[in-house]
């Protein structure tokens, strides 16, 4: 069965379609025919709909729920309360930030959408017309929607569930309305550093609420099979595993007797990790009525009611020499989590990786404060496309090294690369306890710089505030850099954990006869393409074409247990864990290669495909060969077969980076700002296929122009949701979008398999600083400090009007 | 509540049913013609993931009652491809381009391109941009939907010169 064809080694290489090719995606044969198989397509037999009755009131008590005009509608099977569920113990359910949260509300409502009654009828229509029947009776009380007044000592009690529990998931609450105070760093020592300072700058910057807001909604079709006592769940989870472990957890049902399966998914960004209230309604329903239930939630109940993102009232305070050498970082957060604490974060860490906001600096000393408060706002608080409070630690940082560049009459880029971690400090410490894996900051830096001509660009911006002070225009031109550092890849068993869930990963390889495989992961792709860039890493890790590989991922039932994608996690862990398990492979055909060839395994070196004898290369086996051979062969002391699996638990996060490069002219006249040219350069290690890197980051730094430019969930004092609806949330058209110019340099990661570091997040953590950092620069010399995001036209307008700029 | 007759073409083919006049032609579609190619990413009409083309004009299927296309032709994603089977040069250059990640919106998008390219068989980069402004995608920030548009164009275009 030799292969006898003399191909060359570059033509095996470029036939595996590995690590590096820019393999196009095999997902889109479906997607391009319309044959996906979202949620929302199942359609099973005697299937019902489940709709949710919501409060209209931001903060008010139930008095009363009356269901019998719904009930009489034709059609309609059942309508479950918080009453019904209350013999089960299910009213509430625990959220990923160790609070709980009301499935259906008990007694009251602490949000405008919280779901108050589950109606269950044989069509989405009638569902809908007995919601509009359901007569709630409520009683107003004084809603609470501004965070910075949580604490006060007349602040309405919100959480009465929980009003004597004063000692909390993360430490004691030092008010009704507060969850916890997470600290990190030297106090002491970064007071001390202020004090002595040459210069101090303070600044109050607000990451706004926004919402992840995939194209597709989140949704579910549960099944309990009374007859095998299995519950199938078919959703919208970023995360299956990890929901049937909590699903059996509050439902006492056996953990082997729940399947869950995440189908394709259209878009996730965060929005999908957690648990809502319609996955458990819809269970709830399919066990009592023994049919299936499907509950899809609309895009006004995605936008008001699942989970949030940021809501971060950051202060700043940087020390600094007066030459420029920051010599200390203070920092404080009010974060407003809404009326339940769900935030999807490791269980150590209730404000994420925040304390990764010294950035790409090296700053000696830090300190992090987090408050925690509850509102009448939705809960939530996931990653929108970053890491767990990440991108909101890189915007605080990214604003204040350009205020302190400012203050000191310095370019911020030089301010930048005077302070930036040099790369023979890696791996670094940094002053809040992480160790950085890789980087070479100012390559990339430099790189940038050049690719843009920034000295050039800064020249033209000089004129151009010479001629508006002239009035020879009435456009003023800004200038913004990022240059961020991230940190992905949750995480070490050691410290990261989601509901005692250590956060590995995991992949199963197996070889089928005639040498093709299947390869099943923890994760689930929810448009990152891991069907096509997984089995790139197999086909490099174990020599079999990338295309004679199937890559399943999201039935519990089938895949190895993983804690799913989110926070840039499957590349640094699944990933990792892909190449161990090819790796085990490669191990154990290099036995039987040996056993084939009849030589010692230490004669024998990997090339491509294939091993063969060392000085003679002519003697091999191809892993077809010796796929077949594990088959078909009684080969001393090996099991017959070729498979393995991994069970990845990663020694250190990835920390990849970038530099960052805006150009906006915004109309003082009309608050209008074009972004002229956006120039991006990645360094997320080892790439594994560039084609698919590129996209990711065009749509990262689409989702960054969207939150920068416009995006944001407000709420006014009663509180009404403002902006629950694409009429108002801003989702950019093709039209506002600017060409994106992506660049790259690769710094491999020390400890991954690969050295890959993932990516997805970046363009999303470095361009929302990158812009906000160019609207802010069009007005500084004007003496603007900071201007708070949003920059919509609206709001830019009324800068330019305070700085005396309009008509 | 009662159902009304309805008739008309979707994707060649004649069809009747029963609707409730109330019915949207997104949900005629998905569940009762069975076509979930078409998806709901809002209910405003905003995203156009529902998009089909209608007698030769692209609609959003979210905003359109089923009586209102009694007697009309709709053509969905799962009537792009050619008659031959083999894939419409929009769908082989969405592929090529990388015009799609997570999928939802493609199928609108190229419903929404297919009617483009008939109203304007050789658009600029910025006509393209406007003319799919009304189809929202949250994945690739538009880039090589544009380039995958573009190429499809001029092969569409090389085809029928070469015909």
């Amino acid at each position: 069965m030799n292969e006898q064809t003399p191909i060359s080694r570059e033509d095996r290489l470029q036939k595996l379609k590995g690590i590096g090719s820019a393999r196009k995606r095999v997902e889109d044969a479906r997607f391009t025919q319309g044959k996906g198989n979202y949620v929302d397509d199942f359609n099973l037999p005697g299937m019902l709909f489940g709709d949710f009755v919501r409060s209209p009131y931001g903060h008010a008590r139930i008095k009363n729920i009356d269901k019998e005009a719904a009930l009489a509608v034709p059609g309609v099977i059942a309508i479950l309360t918080a009453e019904d569920l209350k013999p089960l113990n299910l009213h509430y359910m625990p959220t990923l930030a160790g609070d709980v949260q009301a499935v259906l509300a008990d007694e009251k409502v602490l949000f405008q959408g919280q779901e108050v009654a589950f109606i269950i009828a044989e069509d989405r229509y009638i569902a809908a017309d007995a919601v509009e029947l359901v007569d709630v009776d409520y009683e107003e009380l004084p809603a609470l929607t501004d965070a910075f007044k949580a604490l006060d000592d007349d602040a309405p009690l919100l959480r009465e569930d929980i009003k004597d529990k004063m000692e909390g998931a993360h430490g004691p609450r030092k008010h009704h309305n507060h969850i916890f105070l997470w600290e990190e760093g030297d106090k002491t020592g970064t007071e001390q550093a202020l004090s002595v300072a040459d210069v101090v700058v303070e600044e109050k910057i607000t990451y706004q609420r926004v919402h992840p807001c995939p194209l597709e909604t989140c949704g579910c079709v549960a099944s309990m099979d009374k007859i095998n006592g299995k519950l199938t769940v078919w959703g919208t989870f970023q995360a299956p595993h990890a929901v049937r472990t909590v699903a059996s957890l509050i439902t006492n049902i056996a953990e082997h007797n729940i399947r869950i399966v995440s189908p394709d998914i259209g878009g996730g960004f965060g929005n999908k990790v957690g648990v809502y209230p319609g996955y458990i309604c819809s269970i709830v329903a399919s066990i009592v009525t023994g049919q299936p239930v499907k509950w899809i939630e609309d895009r006004i109940e995605n936008l008001t009611a699942t989970a949030f993102a940021r809501d971060y009232h950051m202060t700043g305070k940087i020390a600094a020499t007066k030459d420029g050498k920051i010599t200390g970082l203070w920092c404080h957060v009010l974060a407003d989590h809404g009326a339940f604490d769900a935030c999807a974060d490791p269980t150590k860490f209730p404000a994420g990786f925040f304390h990764i906001v010294t950035g790409s600096y090296d700053i000696p000393v830090a300190y992090v404060g987090v408050d925690g408060v509850y509102t009448n706002k939705a809960p939530g608080g996931v990653a929108y496309r970053c890491s767990f409070r990440v991108t909101e630690a890189a915007y605080l940082i990214e604003r204040m090294i350009d205020i302190l560049a400012h203050k000191l009459d310095m370019d911020p880029v030089e301010l930048r690369l005077k302070n930036f971690i040099k790369k023979e400090q890696f791996p670094y410490q940094s002053a809040l306890g992480w160790e950085y894996d890789s980087g070479d900051y100012h390559t990339a830096m430099e790189q940038g710089m050049a690719a843009v001509d920034y000295y050039a660009l800064r020249s033209e911006q000089a004129e151009n505030r010479a001629a508006f002070d002239r009035g020879e225009t009435r456009t003023l031109m800004g200038i913004g850099t990022a240059f961020f550092t991230e940190i992905v890849g949750a995480g070490p068993v050691k410290n990261c954990d989601i509901l005692g869930l250590g956060m590995f990963d995991s992949c199963e390889i197996r070889i089928h006869p005639t040498g093709s495989a299947i390869a099943r992961l923890g994760t689930v792709s929810q448009g990152q393409g891991h069907a096509t860039t997984f089995a790139q890493i197999v086909a490099t890790e174990i020599g079999i074409p990338a295309e004679d590989i199937t890559l399943e991922e999201g039935d519990t039932d089938t895949a190895p247990y993983g804690l799913g994608t989110y926070g840039s996690r499957s590349t640094p862990v699944a990933g990792a864990a892909t190449a161990m398990a090819g790796r085990k492979i490669r191990a154990k055909a290099q036995m039987i290669a040996a056993y084939l060839l009849e030589v010692h395994e230490g004669d024998l070196e990997w090339d491509v495909d294939r091993f063969q004898v060392k000085g003679n290369p002519e003697a091999h086996k191809t892993m077809k060969e010796i796929a077949f051979a594990s088959y078909n062969q009684a080969i001393p002391g090996l099991e017959p077969g070729l498979e393995a699996v991994s069970y990845y638990d990663p020694p250190n996060m990835t920390y990849p980076f970038g530099a960052y490069f805006c150009v906006v002219d915004l109309d003082v006249d009309t608050g209008v700002v074009d972004v002229r040219r956006f120039y991006a350069l990645d360094d997320c290690g080892t790439r594994i296929n560039p084609m698919i890197i590129e996209g990711q980051v065009h749509g990262g730094l689409t989702e960054a122009l969207a939150i920068t430019m416009g995006q944001e969930i407000s709420y006014d004092e009663h509180g009404n949701v403002k902006g629950g609806s694409l009429m108002d949330f801003y989702l950019p058209t093709a039209v506002e979008t600017p060409v994106w110019e992506t660049d790259f340099t690769v710094t491999p990661s020390p400890h991954h398999p690969i050295g890959a570091k993932g990516v997805g997040e970046s363009p999303n953590v470095g361009g929302v600083p990158a812009l906000s950092n160019a609207v802010n620069d069009a007005f500084a010399h004007k003496g603007l400090t900071h201007m708070q995001m949003p920059h919509d036209h609206w709001r830019v307008w009324k800068t330019a009007e305070k700085l005396g700029l309009t008509g | 509540m009662s159902k009304m007759h309805v008739k008309m073409t979707v994707n060649g083919k004649e069809i009747e049913a029963l609707a409730e006049p109330r019915t949207l032609l997104i949900h005629f579609l998905r569940e009762n013609q069975k076509l979930t190619g078409p998806h709901i990413g809002c209910d405003t009409g905003h995203c156009g993931a529902c998009t089909i083309d209608l007698d030769g004009k692209s609609i959003k299927s979210c905003m359109t009652f089923v009586g209102q296309v009694a007697g009309k032709s709709v053509t969905t994603i799962e009537g792009i491809a050619n008659p031959d089977g083999t894939l419409h040069a929009l769908q082989e250059a969405f592929r090529e381009h990388h015009g799609l990640q997570c999928g939802f919106c493609t199928p609108g998008m190229i419903t929404r391109a297919h009617s483009l390219l008939q109203e304007n068989p050789d658009p600029t980069d910025e006509e393209i941009r406007y003319g799919i402004s009304g189809n929202l995608c949250r994945c690739t920030g538009y880039q090589n939907i544009v380039k995958a548009i573009r190429a499809a164009a001029q092969m569409l275009n090389v085809q029928e010169a070469a015909e």
